[in-house]
């Protein structure tokens, strides 16, 4: 087949709505696209254990502690289940947690913010996994086979998350004021960052037309977030909590909450790197990371000799 | 900044559930095949997706190539008679 060739085929699979897969030509700048996503979406997964990590020896109860391990357990598996669909494109896991440690990668900037009381745990499972559902919701049905397959798999496992964490912030607003009090907190620090894990509004991002032609992204980022806006208002408000936005109403025509300008100089300085929590989050995990060497280096030393001890006998 | 390039071998992923065949599922690393099912337990069946596990190194697998399609494929569709419609049924005849 001629490059020319090769372009048509690929056009017309993903006109139909089929599937690449891994051996399929496509345009260098598909594969680097579907390549920066989905490793960014790994490393999300598996940075966002930290916030979380912070809460695991203060959880309230045996009951929140069992939970939050699961779903900390959970968001590792999702890492793992997405740097798998990366590498079918040819990059192996150890470049990709360099790119990470060196910067070159980035995570969600969610990540990068500190989660200072219990109720931050509810606002995490609530807003921040409510927001990636309908994100990753969307990219089941991706172009790309391995990133629309491991996209299933999180969704499976991402209710639950998003349901204890709803738990926790209404069990919360039935408590004392003090409890009240730290999920209304919790609430007015996460909302606006969660409402901007949809990205940059459609008019100002670069990625998201040529992503939506290669079907790689399935809805727009503003379309996306209006959907979580109009399921979480609605979630609030039968807990009791407020949403911190003077400017939000209802528009009746549309039947959409409407929300105030968002602070997108906030969401570029975290980023850029100068969140409460970006150099910490990158250097716990170069340390663990470190700390693991001697580990696979002994592991690696026992199959060999073990292999060798197969071929002698 | 220490060099990463320590990863453990690739080994590929299959799970079987109740009377389907075996379905590729992923990947894993791991350095030999007790970890690499311990592993694939660990990451791909946590909600009870499967009773049995198979792992492959990845570098063991055989794979078509797309660019040989066409050539490996060929459906010989000129042999109309491997067709069920191919075939005249005698009128009358019932249930074949």
């Amino acid at each position: 087949m001629t490059e020319e060739e090769k372009l048509i085929r690929f056009n017309s699979l993903i006109e139909q709505d089929e599937k690449i897969e891994p051996k399929d030509w496509m345009p260098e700048a598909y594969r680097k696209t579907v390549l920066r996503q989905m490793t960014q979406h790994a490393h999300s997964e598996v940075i966002g254990m930290q916030p979380e990590g912070n809460w695991v020896l203060r959880a309230p109860t045996l009951r929140a502690k069992k939970i939050l391990l699961a779903k900390i357990q959970d968001e590792g598996g999702h890492g793992l289940y997405l740097y798998s669909a990366a590498e079918t494109l040819g990059m192996d896991r150890s470049t990709m947690i360099q790119q990470l440690h060196e910067g070159k990668a980035k995570y969600s900037h969610i990540f990068n913010y500190p989660t200072l009381n219990w109720a931050d745990i509810g606002a995490i499972g609530w807003l921040v996994d409510g927001a990636a559902i309908v994100n990753q919701v969307s990219l089941q049905r991706t172009s790309y086979g391995p990133y629309a397959r491991a996209m299933v798999r999180i969704c499976k496992e991402e209710s639950f998350h998003q349901r204890q964490g709803y738990e926790i912030m209404a069990h919360m607003m039935e408590g004392t004021k003090a409890q009240r009090e730290m999920a209304q907190d919790a609430m007015n620090r996460w909302w606006w960052p969660s409402l901007m894990m949809f990205g940059p509004s459609d008019k100002d991002s670069w990625h998201t037309q040529e992503s939506m032609h290669w079907k790689i992204k399935r809805s727009s980022n503003d379309d996306l977030r209006q959907k979580f806006i109009d399921k979480t208002v609605d979630q609030a408000y039968v807990i009791g909590l407020t949403v911190p936005d003077k400017d939000l109403k209802f528009n009746e025509a549309t039947s959409h909450w409407e929300i105030g300008a968002i602070n997108w100089d906030e969401f570029w300085n975290v980023v850029k790197g100068n969140g409460l929590c970006n150099h910490k989050r990158i250097s716990h995990h170069i340390q663990f990371h470190n700390l693991g060497k001697w580990v696979r280096e002994a592991i690696m030393a026992y199959a060999e000799k073990n292999n060798q001890l197969q071929t002698s006998n | 900044m220490e060099n990463n390039n320590d990863q453990l071998p690739l080994w590929e992923v299959f799970i079987q559930k109740g009377g389907s065949p075996f379905k590729h599922e992923g990947s894993i690393h791991a350095s030999d095949k007790n970890m690499a099912l311990q592993n694939a337990r660990d990451i791909y069946t946590r909600r009870g997706e499967g009773r049995l596990i198979w792992v492959v190194p990845s570098n063991a697998i055989a794979s078509t190539s797309v660019e040989d399609e066409a050539e490996f494929f060929d459906p010989s569709d000129d042999k109309i008679y491997r067709h069920p419609t191919f075939y005249k049924m005698p009128e009358g005849a019932k249930n074949i």
